[in-house]
């Protein structure tokens, strides 16, 4: 009756990822309301900084009523509906694109394409890149709505490229090659590889390294490259970020063909902390995509409102470098808190340089090194302990016990609280986990006892043995 | 050099086709009262320009429906986080509340069935993802809007077989041309999954009569197909006969509800096409559900919700919004109208829409395609307007044409049909009728208002020369 993509489950709601939320959403934490509920550490949103964009949209007049120079331009946003999008908006957007790779890469606005959130913006690039059927590499861990965002409508497949905490999870040529083997085991033509940097989950910026390694890959499997970039504008430690186009300006490759291959998606909901406003944006020096992938956005134009609202805001250079440079410390001063709490607690986490979570190793708080302990321990954490973390499976991880945990869409009072809960959780596991080592223990050395004197009775025919 | 996707390198946007030709003419030589008195006007473009000081007056009287303002900062944090699918309740709660007016009150819609999407460009192709896998298909009632063809079609690999209607019936939907419709789709081996109809229809401006609906109804009923009806230009009904929607309809007829679907946006009614804001209103759950999760693909700016919510509840306002917009699209339309008779230029008589179906088929030198798109030719280059030729609707008859009537300022109105009657009175050689010419010179002499300076040079939404009026210096 319904398409088989109504039917599928191929927009992966299904993943614990999303059941978490839900489960939060039946029972959310509210310092006074419900100080017993679920805390919210899945959703990886940036909420520290905003009071710096409220105090600027009060000392800015102009953008109030959407008036520009004391007139209002509200008739003119409502109309405007070119899919080119607002040339002052994409300018100012391709500058601070470049302030957060540190100007050591210059963008051309009539190479950006604006689109729905990077939701859209990714879902339309892989309509341009690939047929259905076809595939493309993903480094594991990567965050879950790929499932959705690459695949649902598209039709194209995922091919999960292996990283492994022995190395960091950093993305190796071996893992590449063998995925791309793997791939071609299946008939799947890739055309394709997909990295998310700064990492999510794993909250680090790729090496000078493995960005090589995957700009070598993609000019010798003649294979394209999508960088996501969502988090760049997070990176709060070093080393600092490297963007894939710097990677490749490095390698002298801007007039080769890989040049055309190499495509950036971004949006303003993890830097800027501005999900609702659905702003995102698809990078390419290849025409024929900035073309197609115009055409398609639509399907899912940023709101003009919205655009001009942004317009000013970036327009403001000191705001924005004032933003930047504060909004990193806040980022970096509550790591650090969740780090520490986490660790007083015997937990470690990944160290990581960017982004609004943690990667965090539980691996030591399964009962086996199995996927059912992880969500044993999943359906723990978020049902008797109340913290909505995400499970390192839903992520595809390849190894079981590690969870992402974030730490900027909260209050420190509610970060508090959830570290106070982690502490009383695993002091109670240990206390039980004592309890149970001991009874294990000594009944191992009672069982030994009475199995000797049994075997000795056994053993002496005279009754009166047992005396000597 | 690795390929990139069929879908990115065949033309399946529909870009090629002469309604956006004739934009692309506009956007070369675009007309300016000033600058350009002899540049191309805009016609091929359905927007809606005339109630525009109304709402204007709203915003400025409502500084809280602004994040920007002293009054609205407050909640721009809780604004800027709302990402979720679902929307904003109050903005459905408001969406669903001005859809039941629209329908004079008649029906009543459930806020829980409203699903955001990126304007109506956006439903559409999320209702042809929901209901349709790639090589089933639609049907679609011709003439019939040409974004369709890449709206439903490009990226979903669904097909459209017109329904083909005609003329000699004013391009009534019948039952027979449905029955036509679907025997050619079996014959092709196209397995169909639904009905597209457009009431009121863009590009004739007429709306479906009772009889008419009830009997698609009938039809989809007995096929078991899905029936979306796309109302987008719900509120642009000016004149009797009344609106009747499909969501009344199946009140009074039997049917699967679960078979129904209505597409809206705020686009045409409220001339809002800037804020994309795009909906799926569906009566069968499973719909609901998978177009919300899809909705994440094409949601509404929170920041839009936020004013849309707020305006679309000051009941007072929109009950008036209503009866303005109206007044004038119908002021607008029996001017044009009337202005072209006089010239002696029929067009079908519509009630409803942004334009009208002008018909010039005694122009035609020979009663072909190729004699229309020499006739749409010298009306770009020659006459200076640009209107859409009823073939890039897929009408099945040459020489008719959409002329949109409310995306321009009265003078601009006035101008138009100067260039229109000059053009009939060389092609006819009949007798211009003087009042006409001097009440329209006249007009032209008077100063300028700023509106002047904005609305011919409206930017086309799919201009490859970007002009907009926000780009040009102001200060």
């Amino acid at each position: 009756m319904l398409s088989s993509k109504a039917s599928c489950n191929s927009h992966g709601q299904d993943s614990s990822y999303f059941l978490g939320w839900q489960l939060y959403e039946n029972n959310p934490f509210h310092e006074v309301e419900n100080p017993t509920g679920i805390i919210q550490m899945g959703l990886a949103e940036n909420q520290l900084s905003f009071d710096l964009v409220e105090s600027w949209l009060r000392k800015n007049p102009d953008v109030m009523e959407l008036k520009k120079g004391g007139e209002s331009v509200f008739r003119e946003l409502a109309f405007f509906q070119d899919y080119h999008g607002l040339p002052t908006f994409k300018n100012e957007l391709v500058e601070y694109m470049a302030k957060i790779r540190g100007n050591k890469v210059k963008f051309d606005p009539n190479n950006l394409v604006l689109a729905a959130g990077a939701t859209s913006a990714n879902e339309t690039l892989i309509f341009c890149l690939a047929d259905p059927g076809e595939a493309i590499l993903l480094p594991t861990p990567y965050y879950p709505g790929f499932d959705r965002d690459l695949k649902w409508r598209t039709g194209v497949e995922i091919v999960p490229v292996h990283c492994w905490s022995s190395n960091g999870f950093r993305i190796t040529m071996f893992a590449l090659e063998e995925a791309y083997e793997r791939a071609q085991k299946l008939n799947l033509k890739v055309k394709g590889v997909l990295i998310t940097n700064p990492s999510n989950p794993l909250g680090t910026t790729m090496t000078k390294e493995e960005l090589d390694h995957l700009i070598t890959f993609a000019v010798a499997k003649n294979i394209h490259v999508i960088s996501d970039e969502v988090f760049s504008g997070t990176v709060f430690d070093s080393p600092g970020f490297i963007s894939i186009l710097e990677a490749a300006m490095d390698r002298n490759l801007e007039n080769t063909d890989v040049w055309s291959r190499i495509h950036i998606v971004y949006s303003l909901s993890k830097d800027l902390g501005l999900p609702g406003f659905r702003v995102g944006m698809i990078y390419s020096n290849n025409k024929t995509v900035v073309g197609a992938s115009t055409k398609m956005s639509s399907f899912g134009l940023v709101s003009s409102q919205t655009q001009y609202l942004l317009t000013n805001v970036l327009a403001s250079k000191r705001f924005t470098s004032k933003y930047m440079k504060e909004n990193q410390k806040r980022l970096k001063k509550r790591k650090e808190m969740l780090v520490s709490g986490l660790k007083k607690s015997g937990i470690e986490c990944l160290k990581s340089n960017a982004g609004l979570f943690c990667w965090v190793d539980m691996r030591h708080l399964l009962s086996s090194n199995t996927l059912e302990a992880e969500t044993k321990l999943w359906n723990q954490m978020v049902c008797d302990v109340g913290l909505n973390i995400s499970p390192g499976s839903s992520f595809h991880c390849s190894e079981p016990g590690w969870f992402r945990v974030c730490f900027a869409n909260m209050s420190r009072g509610t970060l508090q609280v959830a570290m106070r809960r982690i502490k009383d959780f695993v002091e109670r596991s240990n206390f039980m986990g004592r309890i149970k080592m001991n009874y294990q223990q000594n009944m191992s050395s009672l069982s030994r006892k009475l199995l000797s004197n049994w075997v000795r009775k056994l053993s002496s025919p005279d009754p009166n043995e047992h005396e000597r | 050099m690795v390929a990139i996707s069929k879908i990115a390198t065949g033309n399946g946007h529909g870009e090629d086709s002469p309604y956006f030709d004739g934009w692309k003419a506009y956007e070369t030589n675009p007309f300016h009262p000033i600058d350009r008195p002899d540049g191309v006007i805009q016609m091929g473009l359905a927007e809606n320009q005339l109630c525009f000081n109304f709402i204007k007056k709203w915003v400025m009287e409502h500084p809280e429906a602004s994040l920007c303002s002293a009054e609205g900062v407050n909640k721009f944090k809780e604004t800027a986080l709302f990402q979720d699918y679902h929307g904003m309740p109050e903005f459905r709660e408001a969406v669903a509340k001005f859809m039941g007016k629209v329908r004079g009150g008649r029906v009543k819609f459930d806020p829980d069935r409203i699903v955001m999407s990126g304007g109506a460009t956006g439903a559409h192709e999320m209702v042809a993802f929901c209901l349709a896998d790639p090589g089933e298909a639609f049907l679609v009632p011709t003439p019939y809007y040409p974004g369709f063809d890449r709206d439903l079609s490009w990226r979903t690999g669904v097909e459209l077989v017109p329904v083909v209607c005609e003329s000699s019936n004013n391009f009534k939907i019948t039952r027979a041309a449905l029955e036509a419709a679907y025997e050619k789709a079996k014959e092709a081996n196209l397995r169909v999954k639904g009905l597209l109809i457009t009431n009121p229809s863009n590009p004739l401006g007429t709306i479906l009569d009772q009889d008419t609906l009830k009997g698609i109804v009938k039809f989809i009923n007995e096929k078991n197909i899905h029936l979306i009806g796309d109302e987008i230009y719900a509120a642009t009904v000016f004149m009797e006969p009344e609106f009747v929607s499909i969501s009344e309809i199946i009140e009074e007829v039997e049917c699967n509800r679960d078979l129904t679907h209505i597409v809206y946006s705020l686009s045409k009614d409220m001339g809002f096409p800037g804020f994309r804001v795009g909906i799926v209103y569906s009566y069968n759950d499973a719909v609901v559900s998978c177009a919300r999760k899809m909705s994440s693909f094409g949601l509404v700016s929170s920041q839009t919700q936020h004013l849309i919510a707020k305006m679309l509840s000051d009941d007072d306002f929109v009950d008036r919004f209503i009866v303005e917009s109206k007044e004038q699209l119908l002021k607008r339309h029996k001017y044009f109208t009337l202005s072209l008779s006089q010239v002696g230029i029929g067009s079908l008589k519509s009630n409803a829409g942004l334009f009208i179906w002008m018909d010039l088929r005694k122009l035609l030198k020979e009663k072909t395609f190729d004699a229309e798109m020499d006739l749409w030719r010298v009306i770009i280059n020659e006459v200076k307007l640009n209107v859409s030729p009823g073939s890039s609707f897929h009408c099945d008859e040459p020489g008719w044409f959409r002329v949109c009537f409310a995306n321009m300022d009265d003078n601009t109105m006035e101008v138009a049909l100067l260039r229109i009657t000059t053009f009939m009175h060389k092609h006819n050689e009949a007798m211009v009728p003087r009042k006409l010419c001097r009440r329209a010179s006249l007009k032209l002499s008077l100063s300028r208002r700023r509106d002047d300076f904005m609305s011919p040079n409206m930017m086309s939404p799919h201009s490859p020369i970007p002009q907009s009026p926000l780009v040009r210096a102001r200060t």
